[in-house]
C-alpha cells in the first residue's frame, strides 16, 4: 500500500511535444482515484509514467516515500491492467496469472495458492487451463486483474479496462473492480474517459485537459461544483446546458436574462463576483434535471420548442430550441409533448452554474 | 425479374465454367509433373521420338538404377537435408530477433538499417554470388556445407516478414511482460517469440522450399560432387552435346521423394504458410 505524489512532473516526448506540462497532484494510500478526461488530454500518459512505462523529462514522481523516477517498473510493486487485457495468448489463465510470480522465482507451492486463491476471488477457477482465445471478454479482463492481485501490489493502475466490454458487462465488472477496490484496500488509479465510469467508482476524480488538471474533488462535488466550463461539460450525462445570459442587478437583487426571460439568481451567489459582471454577458449552466416541464396554465421561466424526444425508458430526452439556443431537459417518460410543440420550463434557481464567457472559470454555483 | 429457373440455370453453368477452369488449371500444372513420371519409364529413342510417345511401350525401372548409379544420392540427400536445416534454423533464429528488434525496439539508425533490409530484398540474389563465393573461397571454406548455408544465414525476407508480424502484436503484451519483471531477452523469448508460430512455420517452409530448388548457389561454390545438393547434382547429368533425359527424369522423380512426402505429412501448414507470405 502507498502514496502516489507527482511533483512538477513534465513529460516531453521528442519533437517537442509536451504531453504533460506541469503536474501536481497527491494520491492518498487506499485512495481509488479516477483520471479522467477526452482523448490526448494526458491521462494515459499520466498513468504509464506511474507504472514506468514511460519516462519522466522533469520533476519528481514519490511511490510512498520513494522517488521512483528510475525505478524498473518490476521494482515499483505496482500492476497494472491494460486496455485490450494484454494477456499472454500463448499461455493459460493459469500461466497468464501465474507468469510474474515465477519470473519473481516465488516457490511453486505458493504461487499454486495464490493463483488460486485469485481465482476464486474472481470466478476463474474453472477456467484455469483454458487460453486466452477460449474466454469472453469479461472473463479476460478477469484474468487481467487476476494477473493484478497475484503480486500483491502496492498500487493497482487500471487503464480503460471495461472500454472494450458491452455495455451490460461493463456495469457488472464497474461493481466488481469497485467491490475489489474495497476487499484489497489498495492504492488504485483508474484511467478512463467515461464519465459514467469516473462517477461511480471514484473516492476522487481528476479531471484533465491538454496535461493540465482541470479539477481534482470528490465525484458529487465535481457534479454539484464545477470550475470550468469545460469539466461543467464533460461531467455529466446528457451534459448541462449552456445558455449566454447577461447579469442585471436591480435592488441589490441579481438576474440573468436569457431567451427572452429574466431569471432570477439565488440570494446566496456571491454578490461581489456577480456584481462584476453586471451588464455583461455570461454563461449560464442549468443540468438537465434541473430544468422542469410543466403544464399550460402553471408559470415558467422558459419557452421552447421540442425538437426530439428520445424515450429512455424510464425517462424522455426532450431536444429543445429556445430562441436559437439548444437545450436538452430530462422529462418523465409520461410527458404528453409533441415534437413540434412547445413545452414550458421551469428551472431550478439552486442548481444555477454562472461561467465566464472568456476564461471559462466558474463565477458562482 | 428473372425466374427461379433461369437463375437455377445460370447458376448451374457458372459453377460448371468455374470447375472448367480450375480441371484446365490443373492439368496445366500436373502435366509436367506427369511427363516426367511417364519419361523416367521411357527409353532414350522414345523420349526423343516425333511426335512425341505418351505412355512408354513397357514400364522399366533401369532409368533409376542408371541415376542411382551415376549419382551419390545418399550425399546429396545428406548435404540438401543440411543444408535445409541449417538455413532454416539461421532464418528462424537471426530472422526474429532482427523482425523483433526493427518492430519493438527503439534504438538509433533503425529506419536507415531497416532500408538497407529492404534494398537487399529488391536486389536480384544474382548479383551476389560473385562476392559471396569469393567470401567463401577466401575462408577456404569451399566444398563444405558451411558454404552451401552461407548465403542463407541472414534473410532479408525472413526479416522483413517477421517484423511485420512482431508489429502486429500490441504493445501491451511486451509492456505487461516488462512490468510483471521481464527484461527485454525474457520478454522475446518468453512472450514475443512463441506468439509468432504461424509465422515461423511460413518462414520455415518458405527457406527450405527455396534451399531446395536452390541451384545456382551450390552449383557454383560447390563442385566436388560428394558435397552437391540434389539440385546441383542432378544438373550433372545433363550432358554438353546430348542428355539422356529418361535418367534425368529419374533422378529428379527420386531427388523429389523427400519433399513430396514432407508435403504430404505438412500439407495444411503448407498450404496456410504459402498463403500467409503472399508467395506462390
Amino acid at each position: 500500500m502507498a502514496s502516489i505524489t507527482f511533483k512538477h512532473v513534465e513529460k516531453t516526448y521528442p519533437g517537442n511535444v509536451t504531453v504533460v506540462p506541469d503536474l501536481n497532484l497527491e494520491i492518498q494510500d487506499k485512495e481509488f482515484v479516477i483520471l479522467v478526461g477526452p482523448s490526448g488530454c494526458g491521462k494515459s500518459t499520466t498513468l504509464r509514467m506511474i507504472a514506468g512505462l514511460e519516462d519522466i523529462t522533469s520533476g519528481e514522481l514519490y511511490i510512498g516515500d520513494r522517488v521512483v523516477n528510475d525505478v524498473a517498473p518490476k521494482d515499483r510493486d505496482i500492476a497494472m491492467v491494460f486496455q485490450n487485457y494484454a494477456l499472454y495468448p500463448h499461455m493459460t489463465v493459469y500461466k497468464n496469472i501465474a507468469f510474474g510470480l515465477t519470473l519473481q522465482k516465488i516457490p511453486q507451492d505458493e504461487i499454486d495458492r495464490r493463483v488460486h486463491e485469485a481465482a476464486r476471488a474472481l470466478d476463474l477457477e474453472h477456467l484455469l487451463n483454458r487460453k486466452p482465445k477460449a474466454l469472453s471478454g469479461g472473463q479476460r479482463q478477469r484474468v487481467a486483474l487476476g494477473r493484478a492481485m497475484v503480486r500483491n501490489p502496492a498500487v493497482f493502475l487500471l487503464d480503460e479496462p471495461l472500454s472494450n466490454l458491452d455495455a451490460k458487462l461493463r456495469t457488472a465488472m464497474r461493481a466488481e473492480i469497485s467491490r475489489l477496490h474495497k476487499r484489497l484496500q489498495t492504492t488504485f488509479v483508474y484511467v478512463t474517459h467515461d464519465q459514467t465510469e469516473a462517477m461511480t467508482m471514484g473516492d476522487r476524480i481528476v479531471v484533465m485537459k491538454g496535461g493540465v488538471i482541470q479539477q481534482n474533488d470528490t465525484p458529487q462535488n465535481l457534479y454539484d461544483y464545477p470550475c470550468n466550463l469545460f469539466v461543467a461539460g464533460f461531467i455529466g450525462s446528457p451534459q448541462m446546458n449552456f445558455l449566454d445570459a447577461v447579469i442585471a442587478e436591480e435592488s441589490g437583487k441579481f438576474t440573468a436574462k436569457t431567451c427572452g426571460a429574466s431569471i432570477a439568481l439565488p440570494d446566496r451567489m456571491d454578490k461581489k463576483a456577480l456584481g462584476a459582471y453586471v451588464g455583461r454577458t455570461v454563461v449560464l449552466g442549468v443540468r438537465p434535471e434541473d430544468l422542469d416541464p410543466v403544464t399550460a396554465g402553471e408559470s415558467c421561466d422558459l419557452e421552447a420548442v421540442i425538437e426530439i424526444a428520445e424515450l429512455m425508458g424510464a425517462e424522455t430526452h426532450l431536444h429543445l430550441d429556445c430562441q436559437g439556443s439548444k437545450l436538452v431537459v430530462k422529462a418523465p417518460s409520461s410527458y404528453p409533448g409533441q415534437v413540434g410543440g412547445a413545452a414550458r420550463l421551469t428551472l431550478n434557481k439552486d442548481k444555477i452554474h454562472l461561467f465566464d464567457k472568456e476564461t471559462e472559470q466558474a463565477i458562482a454555483h | 425479374m428473372k425466374s427461379s429457373a433461369s437463375l437455377t440455370r445460370s447458376k448451374r453453368i457458372t459453377t460448371f465454367l468455374t470447375y472448367a477452369a480450375l480441371v484446365l488449371g490443373s492439368v496445366i500444372m500436373i502435366f509436367p509433373f506427369v511427363w516426367m513420371i511417364l519419361t523416367s519409364s521411357k527409353t532414350i529413342p522414345e523420349s526423343l521420338a516425333i511426335p512425341p510417345t505418351i505412355f512408354p511401350k513397357e514400364l522399366i525401372l533401369d532409368n533409376f538404377r542408371d541415376a542411382m548409379a551415376s549419382l551419390p544420392f545418399l550425399n546429396l540427400y545428406w548435404n540438401t537435408a543440411l543444408m535445409i536445416l541449417f538455413r532454416v534454423l539461421c532464418a528462424i533464429v537471426f530472422s526474429s530477433m532482427a523482425g523483433y528488434a526493427f518492430a519493438k525496439l527503439n534504438f538509433k539508425g533503425k529506419n536507415l538499417l531497416f532500408g538497407i533490409v529492404l534494398v537487399q530484398m529488391s536486389l536480384p540474389s544474382q548479383i551476389f554470388i560473385i562476392p559471396q563465393y569469393q567470401m567463401v573461397a577466401h575462408m577456404g571454406l569451399a566444398n563444405t556445407i558451411f558454404a552451401l548455408v552461407f548465403p542463407g544465414i541472414v534473410s532479408a525476407f525472413g526479416v522483413f516478414f517477421l517484423r511485420q508480424t512482431y508489429m502486429g502484436i500490441p504493445n501491451e503484451i511486451g509492456e505487461a511482460a516488462y512490468l510483471d519483471g521481464c527484461n527485454q531477452w525474457q520478454t522475446f523469448t518468453k512472450v514475443m517469440f512463441p506468439l509468432t508460430g504461424t509465422s515461423v512455420a511460413a518462414l520455415t517452409i518458405f527457406t527450405a522450399v527455396f534451399a531446395y530448388s536452390d541451384l545456382m548457389w551450390p552449383l557454383v561454390v560447390n563442385s566436388d560432387l560428394k558435397m552437391m545438393t540434389l539440385s546441383s547434382g542432378l544438373a550433372t547429368l545433363r550432358g554438353q552435346f546430348t542428355t539422356n533425359f529418361p535418367v534425368l527424369m529419374a533422378g529428379s522423380l527420386l531427388a523429389m521423394l523427400p519433399m513430396v512426402i514432407l508435403y504430404l505429412i505438412f500439407q495444411r501448414q503448407f498450404i496456410e504458410g504459402i498463403a500467409s507470405t503472399g508467395g506462390k
